[in-house]
């Protein structure tokens, strides 16, 4: 396919592995994040890690947007399946994502819910059209990507005056997370996690441009490469911030420059703005309480917000104790160490987020069997 | 659901919607999200929504900076 397989050449990307062992200086390590679980998804399904030297080191961002909603907004989504009358609409990741007592939107739709996995926004929209004597709520998660659409169909159920239609809103920003994952304390005081460089988003990027990324480069004195989905498209950008790194420098360059501009989407950009503003605070998993790091429908919407509409309230909920999707979504530990890794905790039934969408770092791992060199 | 391909415009069609093709499969998606998108374009879409254009001559750029890697 025109686009993606001349991105996947296996004898170009050993060329552009060579050239990475070639730069790197075996004095130093390099501590490399992938912010996107699209990227932690490619460097698990190509093998890529174990195309590097040994003194380059992955380390697996947040960026998946199920790994990181909290339990008390699934336990929220759950809850509002069970409402009478309520159609819940859903992205099919969200499905078996764990809530309070073991609970899930699929077992609560076995037990009767009408939850349904919608593949786009619109079609939520189109099952509040043709079921106007039900409400139907979109259960709506997702960074830059998936926050465009869910504006295009707020605007829409307005322009319709779609009076049974309300959106639960779990949408979050890229920039607040990295900001924390650099603000961290353990970054800060520990030096657990010594990040070296990150590569940007792909998909997120179009979105919002790489202009974003200047401040961190800048502010934290850390090399930001922006790279595509495909394995080349990683290598290459591991080999421009081994480059980075190398000759002191820290800037944002684009690997991606075949669909992310410096500007981004404006398009998208501002429909974002006109309907959707930050929240002072949002709980993520993993990080806690990031501050302006997601995003709440505005007043002239307020009628097709579900929080409004049902009075919803998210308490905080801890993850399973044994659980340390926390520590592997700040970069702090990998999924083989965790103790329920593979044997409790499995893609069928799993215990953590992490384990439940294929960007998730410990189904990436179990899936294409990295688990068997990390253990 | 992150993951997002490229897909090749094939028709436009009434509000905002146009087909594209991708891999042999035809799907339709919402145009509402980029502008000045015309057939035989090179779209990357994400659960049924044009994100962003692809541009040829940078997708060029960047296979030949890998072609140049694998000479040296
Ligand atoms: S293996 Fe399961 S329990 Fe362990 S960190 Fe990953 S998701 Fe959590």
């Amino acid at each position: 396919m025109k686009y993606i397989d001349e991105f996947r050449d296996g004898r170009l990307a050993r060329n552009i592995a060579a050239a990475i062992a070639a730069e790197v200086r075996p004095e130093r390590r390099y501590a490399l994040m992938e912010f996107c679980g699209g990227h932690t998804h490619a460097i698990s399904r190509y093998g890529i890690e174990d195309l590097l030297p040994g003194n380059v080191q992955m380390i697996h961002g947040p960026g998946c947007p199920v790994c990181v909603l909290p339990i008390g907004r699934v336990d929220n989504a759950i809850w509002l399946a069970r409402q009478p009358g309520v159609i819940l609409c859903t992205y099919g990741d969200l499905l078996r994502v764990p809530g309070s007592a073991r609970q899930s939107l699929l077992k609560v739709k076995a037990a009767g819910a009408d939850v349904r996995m919608v593949y786009s926004a619109a079609d939520s929209l189109t099952i509040a059209r043709d079921n106007p004597d039900r409400q139907v709520v979109f259960f709506a998660i997702g960074f830059e990507t998936t926050t465009p659409p869910t504006a295009v169909v707020i605007k829409q159920a307005k322009a319709w005056g779609l009076s049974n239609y309300s959106v639960f809103c779990n949408h979050v920003l890229t920039p607040a997370a990295i900001a924390n994952i650099l603000e961290s304390p353990e970054v800060r005081e520990l030096g657990q996690v010594p990040l070296d460089g990150f590569i940007g988003p792909a998909h997120v990027s179009t979105v919002i441009g790489s202009r974003p990324y200047e401040y961190f480069a800048l502010e934290y004195q850390k090399p930001v490469v922006i790279a595509g989905f495909e394995p080349l498209d990683v290598l290459q950008a591991i080999l421009m911030l081994v480059r980075q790194l190398n000759e002191g420098r820290f800037e944002v360059e684009n690997e991606f420059s075949r669909a992310v501009t410096r500007d981004g989407n404006l398009k998208a950009q501002g429909l974002v703005a006109e309907v959707f503003e930050l929240r002072r605070v949002f709980e993520w998993r993993g990080l806690g309480l990031v501050p302006y790091s997601a995003l709440a429908i505005k007043e002239p919407f307020a009628a097709w917000d579900a929080e409004r509409r049902f009075a919803i309230e998210t308490a905080s909920v801890p993850d399973n104790r044994a659980c340390e999707c926390g520590a592997i979504l700040r970069g702090l530990k990998r999924p083989a160490e965790c103790r329920l890794f593979g044997s409790v905790c499995t893609p069928e039934n799993p215990i953590g987020s992490c384990m439940v969408s294929a960007e998730g770092a410990c189904a990436a791992y179990w899936t294409y069997g990295r688990f068997r060199q990390a253990g | 659901m992150c993951l997002a391909l490229p897909a090749l415009v094939t028709e436009l069609l009434a509000d905002d919607m146009a087909l594209v093709e991708l891999g042999g499969v035809t799907k339709e998606i919402s145009m509402a999200l980029v502008e000045g998108v015309a057939v035989g374009d090179y779209v990357i879409v994400h659960v049924g929504f044009a994100l962003s254009r692809l541009d040829p001559a940078e997708a060029e750029k960047t296979l030949a900076l890998f072609a140049e890697l694998a000479q040296a």
